[in-house]
């Protein structure tokens, strides 16, 4: 954000503390490639800060700036140094004379399905995208993944059937594509994986009882009374129940009940 | 690199102190939460209260009005597109339902248009699933637990968090429905966090007085987001998705209906009109107008699009005044800056500490009042812990949640959180996080009702770019219920009134012209031009150099 600051001239909302703490020394700068061409960046920036401070205004491989969208994947490496490195360019530090890419987007098979339609076999899986069994175990994908998920173990569970474990090992994936586009067997992983994780949720683990019957006590209308009067009421009647209600405590477990039950499907 | 020589004294300070104040979480003492007057003068140092940070509308329904400077520059700007230029009789997309944007909100309405037997075009600025809503980590409100909750509670908290201004309509609407959205979200292959029997985990939120947050891990909104995303790829026959083609007008027709969009292909810089018998409007928040200057958690593209599109309309504003600033955002190590840190931490057991290690506010109140009582904490009271970038934060001491709840909890419960800091080199499970409030959330937007109508017919509208429903601020986990509950109303009402009260008429741009001759006659003259679409993060050295006297073919 600090070109933002800038562009506002200062950050007054932030506090700083001007005179107890020396203003900042001036930055070093470093050389990185982008895409093979030389800027001298400050050291210690993002890749994807870095990238706008040589000029760069992105359209594509920027999204939430946060790590959890998938947008900035982004490819390098070092100078004599054989590894190929894999980072979100919104989380990785720059180092000096790295060259990287980004690679916003890689093109990767989708299969349709009608949930609806499909069991919790994992045969299910299998059927939709049978090259998961073209997998050589070379591992790319899991030295390519920037969220370092265990993505080959991930399609072994598949494979063997194991789908809960799948979804665990993969709960964390950004759909980045960078697995998809180091795959010798050309397999969409990041597909796959969200097919697993909609079986898992919708076939698989146990549906909630209390969020049904939830919704349908709220549907027999039993609220609704109260809820009008709540709707009419004037502001000062509402600040007086509002600071009656009892709080929960924080430690206690999920059985606890509250003193008053008159608005409790319970009641 | 982890936590440099410099903060490690200050660190030592929470160590200290810690072991007593997990004794005292044991045994279940709270610090004191603040009496109503106590909330009052905490909001007195929250940013929505400084006078000069906000200016009086000069032009549209809303003319009076103050809001902070960053609305009022972009409603006080001009159109992207020359209105008499643009020809409306050549059509380049026709539908039944178009929906602006690709977040939680706008594919929602997607989904259930489809189902309604509409077809859709969603259009979006980025990518689908590019949003706030992917971003959302804490949780989602729903009173599903009925023997200790019920929507009669949720209204309460709502309203209180809401500063009892919300629109009453709209949130019992949002507390009624809640549960059935959690079981849409269940039935599509969302896995939330429950037990082997199915029952939901959920806990404490600010402003809750039941445990009514349900989450899955600690990265809920994407793990909504990209099973709904998902699930319109399956219905792909019936939903066209157009990315990076944000919407810059809408198109009224000679009835004064909402009936379509312009649309600009970023990559080719080209517009396209399309057609639609109904609009709805899920264009998602402001946090990269950076008001005030603040840093923020939001999305690349959260740049307020869908005020500015509504307002030329005529559709009214209401609550943007008011902007909701996350207390806990990463403020060290630069890093990381503005990446948000769920009140889950808080909610988990983790205290708030100041320089010297001590509490100072309880840590669950609404997020207004917790973010004044940092503010005042660091700005007035000189007790915030010194960056050694030079700024003032606030620890939240997580190692405790370990300490509650056995070790490795932090890691289970907080895993993106957990490597996020363990990729600079910080161990959250043994160290405390330095936070300070960050732009969040905007609790206002364009007014609607709970069947997502606006004051235009044929224009519906869903999440953050909505005001109302969470009056002057909004509680967490309810943004996440919001887009998908006003999302799928917004989707079934605009296939409704696409089946059954489209009429067909000319399409016009005329109220751009009207909007540009108001401006002119309230005396203003600029050079700005809105929807903002993108931030501008280019250094002024760079901006110097930037030296094209008039722009040929795509060439920027």
């Amino acid at each position: 954000m600090a070109g933002a600051e800038k562009r506002k001239g200062g950050n007054p909302g932030v506090a700083t503390l001007e005179k107890e703490t020396p203003p900042r020394v001036k930055v070093k700068l470093i050389p990185i490639f982008v895409m093979g061409k030389r800027y001298m960046v400050p050291e210690g920036l993002t890749i994807m800060k870095a990238m706008e401070y040589a000029g760069y205004k992105f359209i594509r491989g920027c999204g939430c700036r946060g790590g959890v969208c998938g947008a900035c994947g982004t490819v390098y490496r070092k100078p004599g140094d054989y590894k190929i490195y894999t980072g979100l360019a919104c989380q990785t530090v720059i180092e000096p004379d790295m060259y990287l890419t980004q690679m916003p987007f890689y093109p990767a098979n989708r299969a349709s399905f009608n949930l609806e339609n499909l069991t919790s076999a994992p045969e299910e899986i299998n059927k939709l995208y049978p090259e998961l069994f073209r997998c050589v175990a070379c591992n790319a994908c899991t030295k390519v993944c920037p969220m370092n998920i265990e993505v080959m173990d991930t399609v072994s569970y598949l494979k063997q059937g194991n789908i809960a474990k799948a979804v665990e090992l993969s709960f964390d994936c950004i759909q980045c594509g960078l697995c998809a586009s180091r795959c010798f067997a050309e397999m969409p992983q990041y597909h796959i994986f969200q097919l697993a994780r909609r079986i898992y949720g919708a076939k698989i683990s146990p549906r909630s009882k209390h969020l049904i019957e939830a919704d349908e006590t709220i549907e027999s209308g039993k609220y609704e009374e109260p809820l009008r009067k709540l709707m009419s009421a004037d502001e000062k009647e509402l600040r007086k129940l509002y600071q009656e209600r009892e709080t929960e405590p924080l430690e206690t477990g999920d059985d606890w009940q509250p003193k008053k039950t008159e608005y409790l499907s319970i009641s | 690199m982890p936590y440099p020589e410099g903060l490690q004294k200050y660190i030592k300070k929470v160590e200290e102190t810690r072991p007593e104040r997990v004794e005292r979480r044991r045994r279940g003492e709270e610090f004191p939460a603040l009496s109503p007057e106590g909330r009052e003068e905490m909001l007195q140092y929250h940013p929505d209260y400084k006078e000069e940070g906000r200016r009086e509308l000069k032009v549209g329904t809303n003319k009076g009005y103050k809001i902070p400077h960053e609305f009022a520059d972009l409603l006080e700007a001009k159109s992207r597109i020359d209105p008499d230029v643009v020809n409306l009789s050549a059509i380049d997309y026709e539908t039944d339902v178009l929906v602006i944007g690709g977040g939680g909100a706008g594919t929602a309405a997607a989904l259930l248009a489809q189902e309604q037997g509409a077809k859709v075009i969603l259009a979006t600025k980025l990518r689908h699933g590019d949003a706030n809503t992917m971003m959302a980590e804490g949780g989602i409100q729903a009173a599903s637990k009925g023997w200790k909750d019920s929507p009669y509670y949720h209204y309460l908290d709502v309203l209180g968090g809401g500063h009892f201004q919300n629109s009453p309509e709209l949130v019992y609407t949002l507390v009624t429905q809640a549960p059935g959205v959690l079981r849409w979200l269940e039935g599509l292959g969302v896995a939330f966090s429950k037990d082997k029997n199915g029952k939901l985990e959920s806990m404490h939120g600010g402003g809750t007085c039941r445990k009514r947050m349900h989450y899955c891990s600690d990265i809920t909104g994407s793990e909504i987001m990209r099973t709904i995303r998902d699930e319109v790829r399956n219905r792909s026959q019936d939903i066209e998705v157009i990315e990076f083609s944000p919407a810059v007008e809408l198109v009224l027709n000679e009835h004064g209906h909402c009936a379509g969009a312009v649309l600009y292909n970023m990559e080719t810089e080209e517009y396209f009109i399309v057609k639609a018998r109904a609009v709805v409007l899920a264009t998602g928040g402001c946090g990269r107008l950076h008001v005030q200057g603040f840093p923020t958690t939001n999305h690349y593209g959260a740049t307020a699009d869908g005020i500015v599109l509504g307002y030329r309309v005529g559709v009214g504003v209401c609550f943007l005044h008011t902007v909701q600033y996350h207390p806990t955002c990463a403020i060290f190590p630069e890093q990381i800056e503005g990446l948000l840190l769920t009140e889950k931490f808080r909610g988990a057991g983790a205290d708030v500490l100041n320089v010297d290690g001590e509490k100072f506010v309880f840590e669950r109140e609404p997020r207004d009042v917790e973010s004044g009582a940092f503010i005042k904490e660091c700005l007035a009271k000189g007790k915030g812990v010194p960056t050694p970038t030079g700024k003032l934060g606030i620890w939240v001491d997580s190692p405790m949640i370990d300490l509650l709840s056995g070790e490795g909890t932090v890691r289970r419960e907080f895993m993106g959180k957990w490597k996020v800091f363990n990729r600079q080199g910080i161990d959250i499970s043994k160290e405390p996080m330095l936070v300070y409030p960050g732009l969040h959330y905007q609790n206002g937007g364009l007014v609607y009702n709970a069947n997502c109508e606006t004051s235009v017919p044929g224009l519906f509208i869903a999440g953050e770019v909505s005001g109302g429903v969470h009056g002057a601020n909004r509680l967490m986990g309810n943004s996440l219920l919001d887009v998908h509950l006003f999302g799928r109303i917004a989707g079934r009402s605009a296939s409704l009134y696409a089946q059954e009260s489209y009429q067909e008429g000319k399409l016009t741009l005329e109220h751009v012209k009207a909007y540009h001759k108001e401006l002119d006659d309230a005396g203003i003259t600029t050079d700005r031009v809105a929807p903002m679409l993108l931030p501008d993060y280019t250094e002024p050295a760079v901006r110097e150099r930037q030296l094209t006297a008039s722009y040929l073919g795509t060439l920027r």
